[in-house]
């Protein structure tokens, strides 16, 4: 569904990524690992196009991404993102944040909109925040709003940028818990992270990243028990998993 | 004092001057405020759309041109030429020059105000608004637009007061205006104190509704969301 080929990026002399290829299929969870500034999360960001790759491809089902003739916005609305930082819409309830998109993009109608955002945050247990705006929210729980954001538009892909860096430990849980019962849907999902017990329990897949490069890339069990790089084995090291 | 005060004010109706200046100022300011926040838009967003894109260079250029010309003249020079040059052989209502030029130099300052808002909001604002598939012109009016006004509401305020005292400029030209009204009553009664206190006043009480309207919609706002 998503194939990433010879992408690279450079911010004025620095290279962020040195020629990625990736491919990511229906149905996968993949999680991205590796120290921070590696680059994994301006891969995230070159995949939907909020960076614009220097070199290379990014085909989404054999459309390419960094191509003039491409709307991009059309193809955004099938690949979610979650970001750290929530970047929900402080003037916004957490309601309009909800159905802002759908509605303005004549998705659905706004009693339908409506409909489906409490139908969401019920499932997630937030239905009495509705009328809330963000900055009354705990930090786990504006993530799971920014999450069901973005499910509103049925996305074929869900890229999860960092979604626990800024949560205490108890909210990581209501965070993470969230996205695994969304894996099982069968969600095509990507997730950039450093909860490596998550990573373990959640992916079918591992890719690692250091210095912009995808130096290996497995199953969990390959990646955990049986690391072949020695990048791999020093970040294994350090982690103390 | 009494007598001072009914030779400016009562006989021969002097009173009307100063409404008919009160009339005309308030038309200019009005006209010119609304004219410099349209133009003040559009350059914000030629602007702010050139640094996120890298598109429009030629617009983009000629945008700054505007704003740094507009900024580097005074008014009254740039009421001239738009009297004198522009519209020399043109017929034209002179309260609509007035309009005009101070729109139009309005409109350089409220766009800077604007661009300030605009980049006042957190970049990270935009890239959800990406995310979500809507194009620039749904973010900005519906994520950053409403943000930025609350952040520039003071600045807004305080360049239209100044706006609304500038319009004073237009008695350089001949247009009967506040100022104007009380130098023509000053010419007849040969009595400058009065009639520059009255407009003083009448300016000095403008802009203190103005400022307490611009205060209550800083309130509105804070209600709404923060």
């Amino acid at each position: 569904m998503l194939v990433v080929k010879n992408l690279s990026k450079r911010f004025g002399k620095t290279t962020v990524l040195k020629n990625i290829n990736l491919v990511v299929n229906k149905k996968d969870r993949v999680a991205i690992i590796g120290s921070s500034g590696c680059g994994k999360s301006t891969l995230l960001r070159c995949i939907n196009q909020i960076e614009t790759p220097s070199d290379g491809k990014v085909l989404f089902e054999g459309i390419p991404l960094n191509d003039k003739e491409t709307d991009i916005n059309k193809i955004r609305i099938k690949m979610g993102m979650v970001f750290q930082q929530f970047n929900l819409f402080p003037h916004l309830k957490v309601i309009d944040n909800i159905i802002l998109a759908p509605v303005k993009l004549g998705i659905l109608k706004k009693d339908e909109a409506i409909k489906k955002a409490k139908e969401l945050l019920n499932k997630i247990g937030l239905s009495e925040k509705i009328n809330n705006y963000p900055k009354e929210l705990s930090g786990g729980q504006m993530q799971r709003v920014a999450i069901i954001r973005a499910l509103m538009l049925d996305p074929e892909l869900m890229m999860f940028d960092e979604p626990t860096s800024a949560l205490d430990p108890k909210m990581k849980l209501e965070v993470l818990d969230l996205m695994k019962d969304l894996g099982k849907t069968g969600l095509t999902m990507i997730v950039v992270t450093h909860e490596m017990q998550f990573v373990k329990d959640f992916a079918n897949r591992v890719i690692f990243m250091e210095n912009g490069e995808i130096i290996e890339e497995g199953s969990p069990k390959d990646i955990f028990n049986n690391p072949k790089s020695k990048e791999l084995k020093e970040f294994l090291e350090n982690i103390c998993i | 004092m009494l007598d001072s005060l009914y030779q400016t004010l009562i006989y021969d109706n002097r009173y009307l001057y100063f409404l008919e200046g009160l009339k005309n100022t308030l038309i200019i300011a009005f006209f010119a405020v609304i004219l410099g926040i349209i133009i003040g838009i559009i350059i914000s967003l030629i602007r702010n759309y050139h640094d996120k894109t890298n598109k429009l260079k030629i617009l983009n250029f000629l945008a700054k041109c505007y704003v740094n010309i507009i900024r580097g003249t005074p008014v009254i020079l740039q009421l001239m030429i738009i009297y004198y040059v522009i519209f020399a052989s043109v017929d034209i209502n002179i309260i609509i020059v007035g309009i005009l030029a101070f729109g139009i130099n309005s409109g350089a300052y409220v766009s800077e105000i604007i661009r300030a808002g605009i980049n006042s909001i957190d970049k990270g604002q935009l890239e959800a608004g990406y995310s979500l598939g809507l194009n620039y012109s749904k973010i900005m009016r519906f994520i950053i637009f409403p943000q930025a006004i609350k952040n520039i509401l003071p600045a807004l305020g305080n360049e239209f007061i100044t706006l609304l005292k500038e319009t004073s400029v237009g008695a350089y030209i001949g247009i009967v205006e506040l100022t104007k009204a009380s130098d023509i009553i000053a010419s007849r009664t040969y009595d400058y104190f009065l009639p520059l206190i009255v407009v003083a006043i009448i300016y000095l009480l403008l802009t203190i509704v103005l400022s307490k309207l611009v205060n209550l919609m800083e309130r509105k706002l804070d209600n709404v969301s923060s």
